[in-house]
């Protein structure tokens, strides 16, 4: 957690967002799943009820009428919790909307361990992997509500399907909203290491790399919320002129940005890499940042596993 | 059923109707594979749509106005390719390429193949729910397209469906017609013996939907419900249409084994000949 930034919700900044546009394009239309006020999509219905769906609890049909009204050439907007969205309506996502190139965007919220007391059925770690393997998907994990403000135009306006992953908790701000699909944003310059963070954990990053300073340790930031495409120069140019790579993410280090970033590497430059995140494991309840401690997403862990890139390439002993 | 329907439509239909058998046969025999069964069933509701009730311009699929049809049952695929070369749109002899590499016809209906199919169909339980959303974007636009659903019977066991049913129910589509090929078999045997979806028409009326039962084999009826769904307001058409699987073809009439299996040589010879051509006869 950061004391000292200012948090903001990102599920605020979606909502808000969502309204804007569709003040702006009297096509789009947005659906959910009987939780539009917990994903902010309300905000939008009440401002134009009648491009508003709720369809209650059928998440895998809402995907197929979403894809049906994009068909026609609307820009369309489904919401619901990330482990509905990508985990119960997974192949209705797959078929109906990405197979059918269908102009949908999926704004997932309560993605993560974040979801907190709800418990591990809810938490839910494996979205990116499932969302990023989809052919045509573009996939965005905002660190906090200025990029999530930028990401959600940014995806309205690029043809095509795409998934957007927001956490349940506020989040402090850390980028300036200059978001763009496909760039990295390098929030911290840096020489002997770079931690490549999504989410939640670019705070965390930030924080760790700011600690590390006062040690005379050079850490770059990178903020990929960009997950598919995702910014390959810049990976390759942070492992080239820092050596090694510690990437943070609140998914299973399975199938998630760690993942990408390891295989990324090894096939282009191979250097170093750890990944931090969710083990494989299911989640359980808790309270929320406590429950990023408790599955191996603490600071300490994060400071560890940058001593001991630092150590493999000989920066300390 | 007031509107006329003059027995020169009817016979047409029945000769569109058997070019697209014909055209069955000969694809799952020259694929190898496909599905047989499911596709002679419908193909006199494909006929009775694409040649008798639908307004579409073959010369521009991507036209605002169209009528939709979306073949939720996408495993009838040679039944559609059949229909869409029976009207011209595809030349015959690309029939033959059905399921092989680098055709447009895969095996199940592909929108990003061909322009002509409104949704790329076939993970059973999906063709509702676009159609639902289709409905729903003609209705917010004010277009009079209307929306034909083809909906298979085995395809009524799964939650998807009555997912997307009740939907078109609650946003009383009356744009919305979803035709229910009740051939009665599915991949491993009858619907009733594996997972009953009887009372079925009842089961759609509780969804809401103005529901006509007919004989799936006879053209005034299927027109007559076509027709009849037109003049419906404030909800959606259910037509139950009952046909037999493998329609047309004796050997393969109500058996279940015909779905997903492609005809031997000497099956598919026999097959044309009791539609009244042989498979050496050259493509129109």
């Amino acid at each position: 957690m950061s004391a000292s930034r200012p948090k903001e919700s990102l599920r605020d900044a979606y909502g808000q967002t969502l309204a804007e546009l569709g003040a702006l394009d009297p096509r789009m239309v947005v659906l959910d799943a009987d939780l539009s006020g917990s994903t902010r999509t309300a905000l939008f219905g009440q401002k134009f009820p009648e491009r508003f769906f709720n369809v209650g609890v059928m998440e895998p049909t809402m995907m197929t009428i979403a894809a049906g009204l994009a068909l026609g050439g609307r820009t369309v907007f489904a919401s619901t919790f990330a482990v509905f969205a990508a985990g119960q309506a997974y192949n209705t996502v797959r078929q109906s909307i990405c197979y059918n190139h269908a102009n949908v965007k999926i704004v997932a919220t309560h993605g993560g361990l974040l979801v907190g007391g709800d418990g591990g059925t809810h938490q839910m770690v494996e979205d990116i992997g499932l969302m990023r393997g989809l052919p045509g998907m573009t996939v965005v994990v905002p660190a906090d509500a200025p990029t999530t403000r930028a990401a959600v135009r940014a995806v309205a306006e690029r043809d095509g399907p795409a998934y957007l992953r927001l956490p349940r908790e506020n989040l402090p701000v850390v980028t300036d909203g200059s978001f763009k699909i496909g760039v990295a944003a390098e929030l911290r310059s840096g020489a002997d290491l770079t931690i490549v963070a999504v989410g939640a954990l670019v705070a965390r990053a930030l924080e760790v790399a700011e600690e590390l300073s006062h040690v005379g340790v050079s850490t770059r930031v990178l903020d990929l919320a960009s997950v598919k495409p995702f910014d390959a120069p810049a990976l390759l140019r942070a492992a080239r002129e820092t050596g090694a790579l510690l990437v943070l993410e609140e998914h299973s280090v399975l199938t998630g940005v760690g993942a990408l970033v390891a295989a990324t590497t090894a096939e282009n430059y191979p250097v170093p890499v750890r990944r931090v995140g969710v083990p494989d494991v299911f989640g359980e309840s808790g309270e929320p940042w406590a429950l990023l401690d408790r599955y191996g997403m603490s600071k300490e862990r994060i400071r560890e596993e940058a001593w001991e890139l630092l150590r493999l390439r000989g920066k300390v002993q | 059923m007031a509107e006329e329907i003059s027995a020169e439509l009817v016979s047409s239909l029945e000769a569109k109707a058997r070019e697209i058998r014909r055209s069955i046969i000969r694809m799952t025999y020259a694929a190898g594979g496909g599905h047989p069964g499911g596709s002679l069933s419908v193909t006199d509701l494909l006929t009775a749509l694409f040649f008798g009730e639908m307004r579409y311009d073959p010369e521009h699929p991507d036209g605002p106005d169209r009528d939709r049809l979306v073949l939720s049952k996408g495993h009838a695929a040679p039944a559609f390719y059949g229909a869409l070369a029976a009207r011209g749109v595809i030349p015959a002899a690309e029939l033959l390429t059905l399921r092989k590499l680098g055709s447009r016809l895969q095996g199940h209906v592909d929108r990003n193949k061909l322009p002509w199919v409104e949704a790329a169909t076939g993970c059973l339980g999906q063709g509702i729910g676009m159609s639902v959303g289709m409905a729903l974007d003609a209705r917010l636009a004010r277009r009079p397209s209307r929306v034909y659903a083809i909906l298979g019977d085995g395809e009524c066991q799964a939650g998807l469906t009555w997912e997307a049913l009740m939907a078109g129910g609650h946003y009383r589509l009356s744009n919305l017609t979803v035709i229910l090929d009740r051939n009665g078999l599915e991949t491993d045997g009858s619907t009733e013996s594996i997972m009953s979806i009887e009372p079925i028409a009842d089961k759609f009326r509780a969804f809401r939907y103005h529901t006509i039962e007919i004989d799936g084999h006879d053209f005034r009826q299927i027109l007559g419900a076509l027709a009849e769904a037109r003049r419906v307001t404030e909800q959606p058409t259910a037509i139950v249409a009952r046909t037999v699987k493998g329609k047309g073809v004796s050997f393969m009439e109500g058996q279940h084994s015909w779905h997903g299996k492609a005809p031997s040589r000497a099956e598919a010879e026999q097959a044309l000949a009791e539609l009244g051509a042989s498979l050496e006869a050259p493509a129109r």
